[in-house]
């Protein structure tokens, strides 16, 4: 019995039969810019990002310790395995709670706490912070359920466009784009932001020493 | 400069007028104007609506037609918009090459009217006259096809007396389509009836375009309404003088009403 | 819901019911003209806006062209990663394959992210006779399910219901709906997001479409705005996404070129909020089952057709649709599938073949007025393809012994137009008949009805050159 994989891929080369065979083709243009703009990128990151309602604020290497201890004061940060230990310095170990398999999702969606994470890269042309979920960014599922996330983004991992974000990123692994906080336009194509991802999205912008 | 016209089918049995004003126009310009008498119909209505085939001689006695001349203006976007863009294709699908050549040769040579005024002869002031309130409707063809950009406008902006009155929402398909109006008519007078109102909205007592397809079914509509709007190709604004300043005729008029045409 | 509306009318009977629905007019002249707006203004902020959309048009072509090429490497890619490859022929065949992985699962409710495969395969149709509940999660999707009612924009399947309408929809068919809901849209989104958080979190099987598929990895690519898509993609433990085989893309790079252009031309903004990239089953993050179900059901049908073929590089991103000003007018319905609107008009009758009214008279649904075109990021020609099956559906009758109406009235017309002669008769019998023309009803009935008859002039152009001219060339 013929597949239908076969019969498929039969039928493909069927339709095109009016082609002269491989290698004829023409080149694909790409006289797109790589980046659309080359300067003032971490303050375009964070304009962009503002404009999707993310809240956005800028610290120094030396002073995030203080916002995430403010943050603390609120509620409790949930963090990832991975997460720099200098970034946690001064926070009572009561405030802190480390992600783990024990945490079901049941009880990310119960539990009211900030997750902190990092990221891979963020593009300013876009507002977008892109996580690859490896050490101090956590599985998927950690910054999607609980209702805040605040990400840390460290001013040298601003590209300015789409295309140099993906030179950077290793598509074998899973990847979030994340640009404001979740939003839908489904109601009379009005967008409403807080949907069923976190509705708070922070991000704290480190600028170079 | 000897100008063919290509008055175009529809505008030769339905519009005249249209064709009188550009040939007044032209040779107020100090331009000759022929008409080649062989000439009968770019095939546009066939090849929208599939009859390809049907097309294939009414191509060819167009390349026929208008070998021989170095420009040919037609007052309609849409058939300039056919020859440049579709003859081609008819004369690939008939096998011919002989009148690939020739379609090929003489497409370049076609030209609307506005383009042809502003960037053949480079002129924008016509030396017109037509003291009224006109909006212009950038039909599709004009638009998308020809990308006559603000040609039109820069035209009109030249006549004396007149006050152009921007039309919102102008962009926007007014419903004609060919035969879509007879094979849609709902959807047809529904796009036609918010393009009116958009026009009703300027107050202009004359809506004008370079497509008399367009303006007939908006005209049609408007009569229809007894709005105090009429429709004119802009040909005949450009082509209106202070000494004539007579109204020009409406194109449509309420059916029974008394009519008295003047040539 | 089923992707293929059995018994619709041809089009414009149902675009007259629709054009004389008040309320679907103004919601979507609503919608339409303000997600317009917003795509014109985000396009324009990217000089390179021609560019990047002369690429996107090259790398689908490029695929397509090589597409047996491309989908044997992507089915490599995936297996590696540690995914399963399904290949359907059909609808029926890919239902089935979908319905037997989930009873393999011991499942029977399963969560979705709005895909357009899935619709068109008519997939919870398909579930619901095997006793599978499929939960629609994206809100438009949501509304529409609870209202069994039927899509009517890619995007926006709900965009004919306005915020009362919504309102109305969850108090009815909602069962937990609070007893206070508002027609607010923060409200309603909240109560959407009460409603399926419990799904979410209880779900162990998710169904999916796919944006892009990359043939050298093996990634998956899902773009959205909720949420409810990233909730598919990771709370299961078995993930099903269904891939029309026309999503692929080469490389992973070639994606740089469609996450520019996808989301400007889509929901009108710089990117979408959530993007989902996925390549196989990554170990202890996310579904640790992962199936991917080709699917073919007419798609190689229409890359088969020289013209016609260029449909396939559509990325539905609906631009098109909110454009168009006969959709406009008439929503999706009358367009009688999922696919509405020019693409629709255009893939349509590609995909199912123009045997039914609906399917033949869709190539009609259209001035031609080219607006598609011109928002179209990866510049398909959709005039261009409308009058192409125009002419095939003309020239599939020419084997008749009777001629239509139509063909009849077309060979008069040519026949007339076969020279100066025939036609400068033809004037002078409309000029003597022109008394009887304004009041003339068939054949012009479609345009009398609201429009006057221009009437023939008594001198045609060429009589009066004739006459006054005395010679012509």
């Amino acid at each position: 019995m013929i597949t239908a994989r076969n019969e498929v891929l039969g039928r493909i080369r069927a339709a095109l039969a009016d082609l002269p065979a491989d290698g004829a083709d023409s080149e694909v243009p790409r006289k797109y810019r790589r980046a659309h703009h080359d300067t003032g990128l971490v303050d375009l990151f964070a304009e962009r990002a503002a404009d999707y309602r993310a809240v956005v604020r800028h610290t120094l290497p030396d002073e995030l310790p203080a916002v995430l201890h403010a943050a603390a004061r609120v509620r409790t940060l949930l963090v990832p395995p991975g997460v720099p230990e200098k970034w946690l310095r001064g926070i009572e170990p009561g405030r802190l709670l480390l992600d783990g398999p024990a945490l079901t999702p049941a009880v990310l969606d119960a539990v009211d706490a900030v997750v902190v994470t990092g990221c891979a890269v963020a593009i300013a042309e876009t507002g977008t912070v892109v996580l690859d979920h490896g050490p101090g960014q956590g599985r998927r599922m950690l910054s999607l359920v609980p209702d805040h996330h605040l990400v840390v983004v460290c001013a040298d991992q601003v590209v300015a466009d789409v295309p140099e974000a993906l030179a950077r990123l290793d598509p074998r692994r899973p990847l979030t784009f994340v640009s404001g906080p979740s939003a839908t336009s489904d109601i009379e194509l009005t967008r409403v932001e807080g949907v069923h991802g976190p509705r708070d999205l922070e991000i704290v912008l480190v600028s170079h020493g | 400069m000897r100008i063919g016209l290509f008055i175009t089918c529809f505008n030769d049995t339905l519009f005249p007028r249209t064709g009188k004003a550009v040939t007044a126009l032209l040779e107020r310009l100090g331009h000759t104007v022929v008409f080649p008498a062989e000439q009968t119909c770019c095939g546009q209505m066939h090849l929208n609506t599939g009859y390809q085939r049907e097309a294939i001689p009414l191509v060819r006695r167009f390349a026929r037609a208008f070998a021989d001349l170095d420009a040919i203006v037609t007052p309609s976007a849409s058939c300039a918009g056919t020859v440049r863009d579709h003859h081609a294709r008819v004369a690939e699908s008939a096998g011919d090459d002989r009148l690939a050549t020739e379609v090929a040769d003489i497409a370049p040579r076609v030209y609307e009217l506005t383009e042809f005024l502003v960037d053949v002869l480079g002129v924008t002031d016509v030396g017109a006259a037509f003291p009224h309130r006109v909006t212009y409707h950038p039909t599709c063809h004009s638009l998308r096809a020809l990308r006559l950009g603000d040609r039109p406008l820069r035209l009109l902006r030249e006549v004396r007396g007149i006050e152009l009155v921007d039309l919102p929402h102008a962009d926007e398909c007014c419903g004609f389509g060919g035969t879509f109006a007879m094979k849609n008519p709902d959807v047809s007078v529904a796009m036609g009836t918010d393009k009116l109102r958009h026009v009703l909205s300027t107050r202009a007592e004359v809506l004008c375009a370079a497509d008399n397809s367009c303006l007939m079914h908006l005209g049609g509509l408007l009569s229809r309404l007894r709005a105090g709007t009429r429709v004119m190709h802009l040909a005949e604004i450009l082509a209106a003088e202070e000494k004539a300043m007579s109204p020009a005729r409406p194109h449509h008029r309420a059916p029974g009403a008394r009519r008295t045409e003047h040539v | 819901m089923s992707g293929t509306y059995l018994g619709m009318p041809a089009f414009p009977r149902a675009a007259r019911a629709a054009v004389a629905d008040t309320q679907l007019r103004r919601n979507l002249e609503h919608a339409t003209g303000t997600i317009r707006g917003r795509r014109a203004e985000v396009v324009a902020e990217l000089d390179d806006w021609a560019e990047l959309r002369a690429a996107g048009a090259a790398i689908k072509d490029h695929t397509l062209r090589h597409l047996d090429r491309y989908l044997v490497q992507l089915e490599e890619a995936i297996t590696a990663a540690g995914g399963t490859v399904h290949w359907a022929r059909d609808a029926a065949e890919a239902n089935r394959i979908i319905t037997d992985l989930v009873r393999e699962t011991g499942e029977t409710e399963v969560v979705k992210v709005k895909s357009m495969a899935t619709q068109e395969i008519g997939l919870n149709d398909a579930l619901a006779e095997a006793g599978i509940m499929a939960w629609e999660t994206d809100l438009a999707e949501l509304i529409v399910q609870l209202d069994r009612d039927r899509p009517s924009h890619i995007l926006v399947p709900a965009i004919h219901r306005n915020r009362a309408e919504i309102r109305e929809i969850f108090r009815r068919a909602m069962a937990d709906v609070p007893a206070d809901l508002s027609d607010d849209a923060t409200a309603l989104a909240e109560a959407a997001r009460r409603h399926l958080r419990r799904k979410f979190l209880a779900a162990r099987v998710a169904v999916s479409g796919v944006n892009f598929a990359v043939a050298e990895t093996g990634t998956l690519v899902v773009l959205e705005s909720e949420g409810n898509g990233r909730m598919c993609l990771t709370m299961p433990d078995t993930l099903i996404s269904v891939v029309g085989i026309e999503k692929l893309v080469p490389t992973w790079a070639d994606l740089e070129v469609f996450l520019q252009l996808l989301p400007r031309s889509s929901t009108a903004e710089r990117m979408n909020p959530y993007t989902s990239t996925w390549t196989g089953v990554h170990p202890g993050d996310g579904p640790q089952a992962l199936h991917v179900v080709l699917v073919d059901n007419g798609r190689t049908g229409v890359l088969a057709d020289r013209v016609g073929r260029q449909a396939l590089r559509c990325i539905r991103c609906s631009a098109c649709l909110n454009v168009c000003p006969v959709y406009e007018r008439v929503g999706g319905h009358a367009y009688g599938s999922v696919y509405p609107g020019p693409i629709g008009a255009i893939l349509t009758p590609q995909l199912r073949g123009t045997a039914g009214p609906l399917e033949a008279s869709l190539p009609y649904a259209s001035t031609l007025c080219g607006a598609c075109y011109e928002v179209c990021p990866v510049a398909i020609d959709i005039p261009e393809v409308l009058v192409h099956l125009r002419a095939k559906a003309v020239d599939a009758k020419r084997r008749r012994v009777l001629p239509t109406a139509e063909r009849a009235a077309m060979a008069a017309a040519a026949w007339t137009l076969g020279g100066p002669r025939r036609l400068g008769m033809a004037q002078r019998a409309a000029a003597r008949a022109r008394r009887l023309v304004g009041r003339l009803r068939w054949p012009l009935t479609g345009w009398a009805e609201s429009r006057d008859v221009p009437t023939p002039a008594p001198e045609s152009f060429r009589a009066w050159w004739r006459r006054t001219r005395g010679r012509t060339e």
